[in-house]
């Protein structure tokens, strides 16, 4: 397969060879200022999506789903080359109820044809496998807190049943057995259920029961004025703050059409680099606690907690909560104060490069990752997998470098770590990668930095945009509609976790049970952050 | 094997002498608005509350008080135009259950073993909760341990909105529990339910489901404000401490 860099399957643009397929049937229109917006009946849909997918090598974004008066709007995005957007429209009255599933032939849909089903009570024929996904058992068939018609705000009188949740499926062979993790295991392990099945010494199939942590996030925010949505963004995924703060405001100050001043861009990247490079220490203390390296494991909890108090004094927050705000950043930092956020994050950088190297030569250590927890190119693209996950299995695509936003591609200039073998090891050379490379990045930015103001007023009014940001664990999408009032009335997350997880069974299949919480570790996807 | 053990021995002893002496390391809390503060007018008073998104800011005249419990330590307060004073500090925990319900006594002072339970928690307090069995905290030099299953557990540490789906583990965890047992809620979120509740996802806090005996407030509280809790717990915070700090006056 070829990435959507490498690819030029056909000599005619995409409106025109769109245009010269289906004709009428298409609606083409510009969405400036780099994207395409195809119009076209549900039955179109998935002809439509398996061509952008197939053979124009488009990659899924997100499926948005709106209920409006006058009808269900389904908006499914793609980014790819020239246009880097494409946003499919289908348009139906609000009294049908299903459409044709795209997740035949964009496989990386599935979840999100799932969550409209469980959520909006849409149908989508053709998929195999609909039902209870977001809300579990226990909640009511037919009631869609989605629908305009569901007050969020009243809390839901949750049955007294314990849910009697079974696979749709369970392995059947002398000496299978299921065994059942969570939600509440290990230690500080974040809620998640994990249905192991075995016939013997390895998983034969694992089943990701999630949602336990499903909050309505994208529920809660209709109706609220942007500055307190931009809270709830900060804080359902506290481990990566800055990025979903950051793509929030982002589509926000599209609709506005503000122009961010280049000082508050470069700070937000610096935060963002700074949440990165934290996050992939918490990462790796949390592969090398999970395979028994004690003494090791606290060389990597030592660097991430003077991570936090670096964030802590330099921000004054441990998790950079409250920094990025709608026009810019909450505060400015003169340049020495800048320069003590680069000089510490490099001498960090020093200590995670030699506990690497060491690492590197620690044979035990080493066996439990190597060829453990595999995922190919091929499974990799399939499911859409995004972030560290998918760079270490030879996927190298990173939103800072395919679609540039703030200040990459100029005057930040990344590069992307990718690793090809797609185990647990891949997966950790690509988190140290990543982690020494945002230290270099932050030096970039601090000898970069330019002067001005690092915040501008963001009058608010009616529209709609996406706004995405690189988070630790990969891209998300965030897309926003704003009424009249400049409320938000629709809001759709789409985060690194939720895509990843939509592949976590990948790595976790035809290993030894004890592998597990390796995989776990080496995937560092986060529930809260999947779960919304 | 023996290069960690030597890295091990010249990495030295970094955990922090809390209990013993307080922590003035930079960067370990990120601190409240003042408890109370005076302003000038009333009306200034009025608009730095208004600067507060959650409303943990309240006012009666000239006098401006702040509650931890909704404190999400958004920093809008401190970044206005009339900023609100910060205070740090991180000995947040409070009791909240019947002042005749007793807490551990020295029985369990050197064996407390705690088991978390996440509620719907962002991450962030999971986060801190594990920064305690670290090297800077370690808090298996206090007598205090994380333990896999309820049944082990003398306390439960609870985090997060309380998400309707972790209701029923939730209340099973704590029915496996032997007693004497005790709940510790940490984080605004499971205090309250911040942003995220009262909804029809969400409680909005645990108190809502189980008898809560401790509360730790703050987005998220830092490592030292869940050890304060902790030993607040166990009564292993001196009555003197308790008393000076339920006056209001600065601790320690």
């Amino acid at each position: 397969m070829m990435t959507p860099a490498q690819k030029a399957p056909s000599a005619l643009s995409l409106d025109a060879e769109a245009a010269a397929r289906w004709g009428g049937a298409l609606r083409v229109s510009p969405l400036p200022p780099d994207g395409l917006l195809l119009t076209c009946d549900p039955a179109l849909l998935p002809d439509l999506c398996a061509w952008l997918a197939g053979e124009r090598h488009y990659r899924f974004a997100t499926l948005v789903t709106e209920e409006r008066e006058e009808g269900w709007r389904l908006r499914t995005l793609f980014w790819g080359r020239e246009p880097l957007w494409v946003h499919v429209l289908v348009e139906m009255p609000l009294q049908l109820t299903s459409l044709p599933s795209i997740s035949d032939a964009v496989h990386a849909a599935d979840w999100h044809e799932r969550e409209t089903e469980d959520l909006f009570g849409l149908t989508f024929t053709g998929h195999p496998r609909l039902g209870d996904f977001i809300l579990h058992e226990e909640w009511p068939e037919g009631v869609n807190p989605m629908r305009w018609s569901f007050n969020a705000r009243v809390p839901y009188i949750a049955r007294e049943v314990d849910p009697q949740w079974r696979p749709v499926r369970i392995v059947q062979a002398p000496g299978a057995f299921a065994m059942p993790v969570g939600p509440i295991f290990s230690d500080t392990a974040q809620a998640s259920h994990f249905l192991l099945e075995t016939v013997g010494e390895d998983v034969a199939r694992t089943i990701p029961r999630l949602f336990y942590k499903y909050r309505g996030v994208e529920k809660l925010a209709e109706g609220e004025e942007p500055a307190k949505v931009l809270l709830t963004a900060e804080r359902f995924s506290g481990t990566s703050a800055i990025a979903h703060a950051w793509a929030f405001c982002q589509a926000v100050e599209r609709i506005a059409g503000v122009d961010i001043p280049p000082r508050a861009q470069l700070l937000r990247a610096l935060l963002a680099e700074f949440e990165r490079f934290r996050h992939h220490l918490a990462a790796l203390s949390d592969i090398i606690h999970s395979t028994g390296m004690t003494v090791a494991s606290s060389q990597a909890d030592i660097l991430e907690e003077e991570a936090l108090r670096l964030a802590g004094a330099w921000a004054g927050h441990r998790y950079l909560y409250g920094q990025v705000v709608l026009g810019g950043v909450a505060r400015d930092w003169t340049n020495e104060e800048v320069e003590v956020l680069a000089g510490g994050v490099e001498r960090l950088a020093g200590g995670l490069g030699r506990l690497s190297r060491r690492l590197r030569f620690s044979g035990s250590f080493l066996d439990r990752l190597e060829q453990v927890g595999l995922v190919s190119e091929r499974q990799a693209r399939h499911f859409g997998l995004v972030g560290p996950v998918a760079r270490a299995s030879g996927v190298p695509e990173d939103s800072r470098v395919d679609l540039p936003y703030g200040p990459y591609g100029s005057p930040l200039k990344t590069d992307i770590a990718v690793e090809e073998e797609g185990d647990g090891y891949a997966r950790l050379r690509v988190l140290v990668a990543e982690a020494l490379a945002t230290a270099r990045l932050i030096r970039e930015g601090a000898e970069r930095l330019p002067g001005g103001p690092v915040r501008v007023e963001v009058p608010l009014c009616s529209g709609e945009a996406l706004g995405w940001c690189e988070a630790p664990r990969g891209v998300a999408f965030h897309w926003v509609r704003l009424d009249e009032g400049g409320r938000v009335a629709r809001y759709r997350l789409t985060t690194p976790s939720f895509t990843n997880w939509h592949g976590f069974h990948l790595a976790a299949e035809r290993f030894a049970f004890q592998d597990f919480p390796i995989i776990m570790a080496t995937f560092g996807l986060s529930t809260a952050e999947g779960d919304r | 094997m023996s290069k960690w053990i030597i890295q091990g021995l010249r990495t030295g002893v970094k955990s922090t002498r809390y209990p013993r002496r307080p922590e003035e390391a930079a960067g370990v809390t990120p601190g409240l608005p003042a408890a109370e503060s005076r302003w000038p007018s009333p009306s200034g008073a009025e608009g730095a509350a208004l600067s507060c998104p959650v409303g943990a800011l309240e006012t009666s005249g000239t006098r401006l008080t702040a509650d931890p419990r909704r404190c999400i330590h958004c920093l809008r307060c401190a970044s206005g135009p009339n900023p609100v004073p910060w205070e740090g500090g991180y000995e947040w925990a409070r009791r909240t259950g019947p002042a005749d319900s007793p807490l551990f006594d020295r029985g369990f002072d050197h064996s407390l073993h705690i088991r978390v339970v996440d509620a719907g928690a962002c991450d962030a307090c999971l986060s801190e909760i594990k920064q305690l069995n670290k090297p800077y905290y370690n808090m298996h030099r206090l007598g205090l341990f994380l333990t896999p299953t309820p049944r082990h557990a003398d306390v439960l540490l609870v985090a997060g909105p309380m998400t309707q789906a972790m209701r029923m583990p939730l209340l099973k965890a704590y029915e496996a529990m032997p007693t004497p047992r005790r709940v510790m809620a940490v984080g605004t979120c499971a205090l309250t339910g911040c942003l995220f509740g009262p909804s029809f996802a969400s409680a909005g806090g645990v108190g809502s489901v189980l008898p809560v005996d401790v509360e730790v407030p703050g987005c998220p509280p830092p490592p030292l404000a869940i050890l304060h809790g902790l030993l607040l717990l166990s009564s292993r915070v001196k009555k003197s401490d308790e008393a000076r700090e339920t006056l209001g006056e600065a601790a320690p």
